[in-house]
């Protein structure tokens, strides 16, 4: 558990979070179109997300994230946020053998 | 698409009462179901207006044949209503979220007023996750209302007790509501937008739908009775069921209508609830499963689905297949590595489409003529009409006259037809792998010893599968993309994955050692085998007399500007160690220009699955084609020289000095001394325990630790000086065929402690592991210390400790097969629709993007160098022969 004094912004320097940045909406475009997509076909990021929140990302935003990779040295990933999400319970559904 | 309709979504809902009615073509009233005739009674659960069935009958009701007859439901008129299983948790959500009394979902107007604009809101944007999360909500909140806000009526709580039986725990008591009071309450939800808040649908799934009035008697045809051999009709599971439905359901009607005492009333109509329960589901948590007389358990209708042999896993994903064979493997050497073996008694059955052509005609008469039972034969003509001509049963000869292109004839299985070979469990692709018949007496499957890893196959007693491919497409992606050479190389890393095990690698590694000397009728002999075709080589040695080495013999088999350098094997052993080419150990293999210059071959250069081998270079840099060459016949060469050395192992080999056996004595003696010391240390209680453990623990692993590893390795050192590098044992083990030198220990010294869960054996008696020894014995013998090797032989406790170690192994690998079988059936379903775009994506069939670069570098593993796509050392190797 994180102190209550400990800012929450602490998390974007953490070592193990990739820098996350938001796209501008011309950005977001030439992403789309480079890949030939709709802005839901890109990988989904929920809302709740602390980075998210953090970056006061809304809903239809595209955010970049740059990964350190093993196999590529850097990673370049997009992701759109996302209101529409469900939290399963936990435990998930029948779960059949 | 103009003339094509798109399914666009589909709708799930719930027969109303009514529909039930409209659907069924008679009400079912008789529980008997043929009468003394052997007829079907009329409104019996055999009616025959449910469709027909037998052969030549005409249903009544459409006119059709059992052919086309599509099958019709009946239905039963239920005395009283029951509930339906499979909904009873539904049914439990609206009773708890609904006013007993109103029926009006337990939020007050306000409130009901917001959530309704916010769910039209959802739905018009499509959010239907959240609409999920704001029902679950909405149902929490209705849920938890004590007081109905619309009627001011008091609210209790509803418990389900599993399957079907709901309870309402009033201030009087706890009171037991019965399906007609839970069907009033759900009809008395009138509301519709109710229904919506709470995530129902008012139009297709009405919530007193759930609770079931009339029951819908399925078509025979999903209920076939079976003809025994005695002529005794046995009726389907489900038939059974009905009947017992349809028998509980008129006694309770009668019981009924002559006011009968209630308590009879109420077991009987808990009976009917069991019955068309366990005809849905008979395995219903907390109810009786229903059986026949014979004990054997019903199958309900959620049987029929469920599961591995149910219709979706078992019918649907997975089917059975005509034009397969299965049969115990054997090897064969002999055969190419992308051959397969064929017994003729399966070539007979299995066949192939083969269109008669006016050039194949005469040699598809004489498939035609002999028929069936001869090899090569034919089974089957299919004439232009499309009739399909039996052989067996025909004059062939005359047959074979008739024969004129555009026949077809269902050929047997001949050398050179292609066909797919699989050996279960298929866990990758290549499990599944094209071979080339190769048509042989006798009844096992016969392949080639190299391919034995791909398919994780042995020769114990295992059985594969063989599949003919009846299309011209079919064959033609078998030999493109799946025949055995496509798959050398495993697209797991890149790595060879067929290559040599075991006698293969100290075949090679004895006929490239460089004591071996070769005369000219070895060499004839190992060129022989290999299929060699070139010219004859030089003699390496000329004095006393012409003689030629082995690594010459692999050498003509190189490519010509081949250049590979490596450490062998046997080089990882510090002191047979190469650091360059000068060296006496030969443990650097050298190939210059495609000539062999020094070291030996073993399981680093001609190994399965050992990454940038020679044999890894020469897929990836000549290709396929001559690797299979190389795989073919050089690695057959290696064989018939082990058989020519006659390489064995024995008893013998495992001998040490009297003198080694003394001193290994004293080394367990003097062990086992310190291991009392340490128990008398722990007795007195000076022992220091170390951090984070107990005095016992500490003891446990100091122990441990002597008897184990320090002694087995201060032993090793005692014998290793006795086994030189000729000894069979010690080549299989230094080269990687077979066995390490902890087995050698144990063999020729002594097993050491036996451990359960990494701790000596502890469990059996009272303080004690068996009866022989004292209560609380803490000593080595006493707690699994075996002090002879199998040279020697184990004492009976030994013999019993050994076993009890040895058992964990066993248990271990059965857990971990089914788990991990589980793991990748479920990593399976979810990825198995993933494919890499042109742009190299990793999408759904949808568009949605996975992975925006594969692997997020791009690169193939089975085309790249052990995981990098291009190994820069490698490619200089290549040009200038030599690693920098």
């Amino acid at each position: 558990m994180p102190h209550k004094h400990v800012p929450k912004t602490f998390i974007l320097e953490h070592e193990l979070v990739p820098e996350h940045e938001v796209l501008s909406p011309e950005e977001a475009e030439e992403v789309l179109e480079k890949y030939n997509i709709n802005r839901y076909q890109l990988p989904w990021i929920t809302i709740d997300d602390p980075i998210v929140k953090l970056l006061k990302a809304k809903p239809g935003d595209i955010i970049r994230i740059r990964r350190r990779s093993p196999t590529a040295g850097e990673a370049i990933v997009y992701r759109v946020v996302i209101a529409d999400t469900f939290q399963p319970k936990k435990g998930g559904g029948r779960r059949e053998k | 698409m103009p003339g094509k309709a798109r399914i666009s979504a589909i709708k799930f809902g719930i027969l109303s009462p009514e529909e039930i009615r409209k659907i069924s073509v008679t009400t079912i009233i008789s529980s008997d179901v043929y009468d003394v005739d052997g007829f079907p009674i009329d409104g019996g659960p055999m009616d025959r207006r449910l469709g027909a069935i037998e052969p030549r009958e005409i249903c009544p009701v459409c006119g059709n044949t059992r052919d086309s007859c599509p099958g019709h439901f009946g239905h039963i008129e239920l005395a009283r209503p029951v509930i339906h299983v499979s909904f009873a948790k539904h049914i439990h959500m609206y009773l708890k979220t609904t006013c007993r009394v109103c029926g009006r979902i337990k939020i007050s107007e306000a409130e009901r007023a917001k959530y309704l604009e916010l769910l039209k809101r959802l739905d018009e944007q499509g959010l239907k996750y959240l609409k999920k999360r704001l029902h679950e909500y909405i149902r929490r909140r209705a849920a938890a209302a004590t007081k109905c806000p619309h009627c001011g009526a008091k609210q209790y709580k509803i418990r389900l007790e599993k399957p079907h039986t709901f309870y309402e725990e009033t201030e009087e008591g706890v009171r037991k509501i019965n399906p007609i009071e839970v069907r009033r309450r759900l009809e008395n939800i009138q509301q519709d937008d109710d229904i919506r808040l709470l995530g129902g649908d008012p139009n297709d799934a009405r919530p007193e739908w759930m609770v079931l009035t009339v029951l819908p008697v399925p078509p025979r045809a999903v209920r076939p009775s079976i003809l025994l051999e005695t002529g005794i009709r046995s009726e389907d599971d489900l038939t059974h069921k009905l009947v017992d439905i349809i028998r509980t359901n008129n006694r309770l009607r009668e019981h009924l209508e002559t006011g009968a005492p209630n308590a009879i009333i109420e077991e009987e109509w808990d009976l009917l609830q069991y019955h068309v329960t366990t005809y849905f589901d008979n395995e219903s948590p907390g109810i009786a499963v229903a059986r026949h007389r014979s004990g054997k358990v019903l199958k309900g209708l959620a049987q029929r689905l469920k599961g591995k042999e149910g219709r979706f896993r078992g019918n649907l994903s997975g089917k059975r297949v005509d034009f397969s064979a299965r049969t115990v493997i054997s090897p064969d050497p002999n055969l190419s590595i992308d051959e397969v073996g064929v017994p003729v008694d399966v070539a007979k059955i299995l066949t192939v489409p083969e269109k008669v052509t006016q050039w194949n005609i005469e040699e598809m008469r004489k498939l035609v003529i002999n028929g069936p039972e001869k090899w090569p034969g034919a089974n089957y003509v299919i004439r232009p009409d499309g009739r399909k001509i039996n052989l067996k049963y025909v004059d062939r000869k005359a047959l074979a006259e008739t024969l004129a292109p555009g026949h077809i004839v269902e050929r047997h299985l001949k050398d050179g037809d292609i066909v797919l070979f699989n050996r279960q469990p298929s866990l990758h692709r290549i499990s599944i792998m094209a071979h080339v018949a190769r048509v042989l007496p006798y009844k096992t499957f016969r392949l080639n010893l190299l391919v034995c890893p791909p398919y994780n196959a042995d020769f114990d007693g295992d059985e594969m599968n063989l599949h003919v491919p009846q299309s011209e497409e079919a064959r033609a992606e078998a030999r493109l993309l799946l025949l055995v050479e496509k798959h050398i190389l495993t697209p797991r890393y890149g790595a060879p994955i067929i290559g040599g095990l075991q006698d293969y690698i100290s075949g090679a590694f004895l006929l490239t050692a460089k004591s071996t000397l070769l005369t000219r009728d070895d060499v004839i002999e190992l060129l022989g085998v290999a299929g060699y075709g070139g010219e004859f080589p030089e003699p390496a040695i000329l004095k006393p007399g012409p003689y030629w080495t082995g690594k010459q013999l692999v050498g003509l088999f190189l490519p010509e500007d081949f250049n590979f350098k490596k450490l062998a094997k046997i080089g990882g052993t510090p002191a047979l160690r190469c650091i360059d080419e000068d060296c006496p150990h030969d443990s650097l293999v050298v190939v210059k220009k495609g000539v062999f210059l020094e070291g030996v071959l073993d399981k680093a250069s001609i190994g399965a699955e050992q990454p940038e081998s020679l044999l890894h270079w020469l897929v990836k840099e000549y290709g396929e084609d001559i690797a299979r060459l190389f795989l073919d016949r050089v690695y057959r060469m290696f064989l018939r020289f082990a058989e020519k050395y006659g390489f064995t192992m024995g008893y013998t080999h495992l001998l040490v000095p009297r003198k080694a056996k003394e001193r290994i004595r004293e080394i367990i003696e003097e062990k086992k001394k310190e291991v009392y010391d340490l128990i008398e240390k722990y007795r007195r209680r000076e022992l220091e325990p170390r951090p984070g453990r107990t005095l016992e623990e500490t003891l446990e692993d100091e122990i441990i630790n002597l008897l184990s590893k320090k002694l087995l390795d201060d032993v090793a050192d005692v014998i290793t000086p006795y086994f030189p590098m000729t000894n069979p044992v010690i080549i299989m083990a230094r080269t990687g065929a077979r066995g390490n030198p902890v087995n050698l220990t144990q063999m020729a010294a002594l097993l050491g402690q036996q451990t359960i869960r990494g701790r000596r054996i502890t469990r059996g008696y009272h303080k004690r592991t068996l009866p022989h020894f004292k209560q609380g014995d803490l000593g080595p013998e006493a707690r699994g210390f075996i002090s002879h090797g199998f040279v020697d032989g184990l004492n009976p406790i030994e013999v019993f400790f050994h076993a009890a170690a040895g058992r964990e192994g066993l248990t271990d690998t059965a857990v971990r097969t089914s788990q991990s079988g589980y793991m990748q059936r479920r990593l399976i379903n979810a990825l198995q629709d993933l494919r890499v775009e042109y742009d190299g994506t990793v999408r759904l069939p949808t568009g949605e993007i996975v992975q925006f670069l594969y692997s997020e570098d791009g690169v193939d593993p089975m085309k790249s160098d052990h995981g990098e796509s291009v190994k820069v050392k490698r490619v200089i190797e290549r040009v200038i022969g030599w690693r920098l």
